[in-house]
């Protein structure tokens, strides 16, 4: 019998192991659930408009301010129609439609910025964290972009620069790329802070010391040695960052200096019926709704990584 | 200790005037015309004079320390005279708005107590409620109470104030018409019926705004409770016989407080960055509605005042985090 289960684990292959981690993920419900989430407003807005085939432009003057299906239920006289489920705005476009595809314009933004600063945030993390020399230089200026007021700055970079881009690059790209960059350089401070951490308590272990040895330079160093071992950490403020990325889109266009009316997002739909919310409550709060449970989600998900990708709690 | 903080006293200053000098350049590098509003009609000429008029004839080596001196000196020595009666500002150029042509300083004078105001007391209540929620949830840890602290400390990581903001006007006020939907900043308080009524208008902005402290500073106790709970000197002193209260209370809370101070210290900022867009809802003529303004308004000498206003405050709370970190703590040498 012994020998029989020995052999067993003998052959079997050894586990990759983000199997671990994933085992580990799936003990957080909190994080399942946010996972969920994350996934299933994803295929809302990606999948959604093309099931959900309704123009969000597409005005209807005479289909306006219908209420959400289950108004109908409260009130036999509220003005509800099957054709729009989640009701109309003041100008008859369908809020379903206006809510996909802002989702899409602000789940977009968010992972690009996200992206963008964690990014630049390894980046200059690594650089300060494996080069001495430049270590005190990029740290002093991490400091100093900590120590700027960043809303009113990323703010004032929108009114300013809007106009440019848009020329340049077309209303709706110009904006997107304008706060995209915004968010992006002005959020990758904690990432590079953490990185650079990381990085300079790595650089005095053995296997780098033997990796030297053998000569390796340092672009392979940092590839192949260093990037690896700081992967977690990077995934864990990765979250963080797209869950306050889509805070600071939506934060932008509900002070109206993000997109244009006519492209909506989830801040912006929220800004644009905060006028009529006495009279129709749904409309801020679909869209603010979208915003709090996909942030609750990712910041749920950045918990359960947290956990699953540390491996002194993996496996309790 | 001292003469630590007076190094990093000296330190901020080459970060100020940094920092001034990165707001300076970013508004002079944009295209933004404060002059875009004026009709096509004013000849070229005359539109070249209102730019001298409002100071933008020179270039920027020249207007940025002229600014500075504005900013660190001039505007000093009004404060001065007005204080004390004296004439040292001796009618030297103030910064002036270029929307409402009075002095910058004038016009946040009479914006900061509003702000002070909400962002003041939403501080205190939201670090109030945090302190003890942090600690029971420490004492008890995964019990239902932690479980429902860490719930509670998500939502307010999560919903941004303009959600929660919101949310609240629909129900207090719109449903339940319980409380006033927009902040009176002309009410005086004179008897207890107008007391009442400032509470009630205060109550929502206040909640927006410690949802987000609350959140922070709960988690921040929380984990620092349960860092010291573990140690050795708890044993100890339950070992001793000291009653349950005194070691959690006194114990552990002093020295779970200390990184909890810095964080208190640290948040104040970005508290004055929440009220932006929390007086933005309750239509609170604050600060941060007053930077909107100016924003929108391309008042370029009034945007650099009050960005570069909260810069400061950024540098001066790091430095008292740090300061207080050292003084609270012993273990901690800066020397």
């Amino acid at each position: 019998m012994t020998d029989v289960s020995l052999s067993k684990e003998a052959i079997e292959k050894p586990r990759n192991q983000w199997w671990d981690v994933w085992d580990q993920f799936k003990t957080h419900k909190g994080a399942v659930f946010g996972l969920g989430f994350l996934i299933f407003i994803t295929l809302f807005v990606s999948i959604g408009p093309l099931l959900w085939d309704v123009d969000p432009g597409k005005l209807n003057i005479r289909n306006k301010d219908v209420r959400p299906i289950y108004m109908g239920l409260f009130d036999s006289g509220a003005k509800v129609n099957w054709a729009n489920p989640m009701g109309t705005d003041n100008l008859g476009r369908d809020i379903m439609a206006n809510i996909m595809q802002g989702g899409r314009i602000s789940l977009a933004v968010g992972w690009t910025a996200m992206i963008l600063a964690v990014f630049l945030g390894t980046l200059i993390g690594v650089l300060a964290g494996y080069f001495r020399r430049l270590d005190g230089l990029l740290m002093r200026f991490t400091d100093l972009v900590l120590a700027l007021p960043l809303l009113p700055l990323l703010l004032v970079m929108m009114l300013l620069f809007r106009d440019p881009l848009r020329a340049a690059f077309g209303p709706e790209n110009g904006i997107f790329i304008l706060i995209v960059t915004g968010i992006g350089i002005t959020s990758w401070m904690q990432t590079a802070r953490i990185v650079r951490g990381d990085v300079m308590a790595l650089k005095e272990r053995e296997f780098v010391l033997a990796a030297r040895s053998i000569g390796t330079p340092a672009r392979r160093m940092i590839t192949r040695h260093l990037l690896p071992n700081v992967l977690s950490p990077i995934m864990v403020s990765a979250t963080l960052g797209l869950a306050t990325a889509i805070i600071t889109e939506s934060a932008l266009s509900f002070l109206g200096l993000g997109f244009p009316s006519d492209f909506p997002t989830w801040g912006k739909i929220l800004f644009d019926s905060v006028d009529r919310m006495t009279a129709f409550p749904e409309r801020v709060i679909w869209p603010g709704l979208a915003i709090s449970l996909t942030v609750l989600a990712v910041n749920y998900i950045g918990d359960g990584l947290r956990d699953a990708l540390d491996p002194r709690i993996r496996g309790h | 200790m001292l003469t630590y903080t007076l190094r990093r006293l000296l330190m901020s200053i080459p970060t100020l005037l940094f920092i001034a000098f990165v707001i300076f350049m970013l508004l002079e590098l944009a295209p933004g015309d404060p002059m875009a509003q004026m009709p096509l009609t004013i000849p070229p000429e005359v539109k070249q004079q209102m730019r001298e008029a409002l100071g933008l004839g020179e270039p920027w080596y020249i207007r940025f320390p002229l600014w500075l001196n504005q900013f660190f000196i001039v505007e000093p020595q009004y404060w001065i005279d007005n204080a004390f009666g004296t004439n040292f500002a001796d009618g030297a150029q103030r910064i002036i708005s270029f929307q409402s042509r009075s002095p910058v300083f004038d016009v946040i004078a009479e914006r900061l107590p509003q702000t002070l105001w909400v962002v003041a007391m939403s501080y205190v209540v939201g670090v109030l409620i945090a302190l003890p929620i942090g600690i029971i949830s420490a004492y008890r840890q995964y019990s239902v109470f932690d479980q429902a602290g860490t719930f509670v400390s998500m939502i307010g990581f999560s919903v941004p104030p303009f959600f929660s903001g919101v949310l609240l006007i629909v129900i207090f006020s719109v449903q339940l018409k319980w409380l006033p939907s927009i902040y009176d900043t002309t009410h005086v308080v004179n008897d207890w019926q107008s007391f009442k009524f400032q509470l009630q208008q205060m109550i929502m902005p206040v909640m927006v705004l410690a949802l987000q402290t609350t959140a922070q500073v709960s988690r921040y106790m929380r984990a620092s409770m349960l860092d010291n709970l573990g140690q050795d000197y708890v044993r100890t002193a339950r070992a001793k016989g000291m009653s349950e209260s005194v070691v959690v209370m006194k114990h552990v809370l002093r020295n779970s407080m200390i990184p909890v101070v810095t964080v208190i210290a640290l948040g104040i900022p970005s508290i004055f960055g929440g009220a932006i867009i929390t007086e933005q809802i309750f239509k609170v003529n604050g600060l941060g509605q007053l930077l909107i303004i100016a924003l929108q308004g391309s008042d370029i000498p009034m945007v650099m005042t009050i960005t570069f206003l909260l810069a400061v405050l950024i540098v001066m709370m790091n430095l008292i985090a740090d300061v207080l970190y050292g003084i609270l703590d012993p273990r901690i040498r800066y020397d």
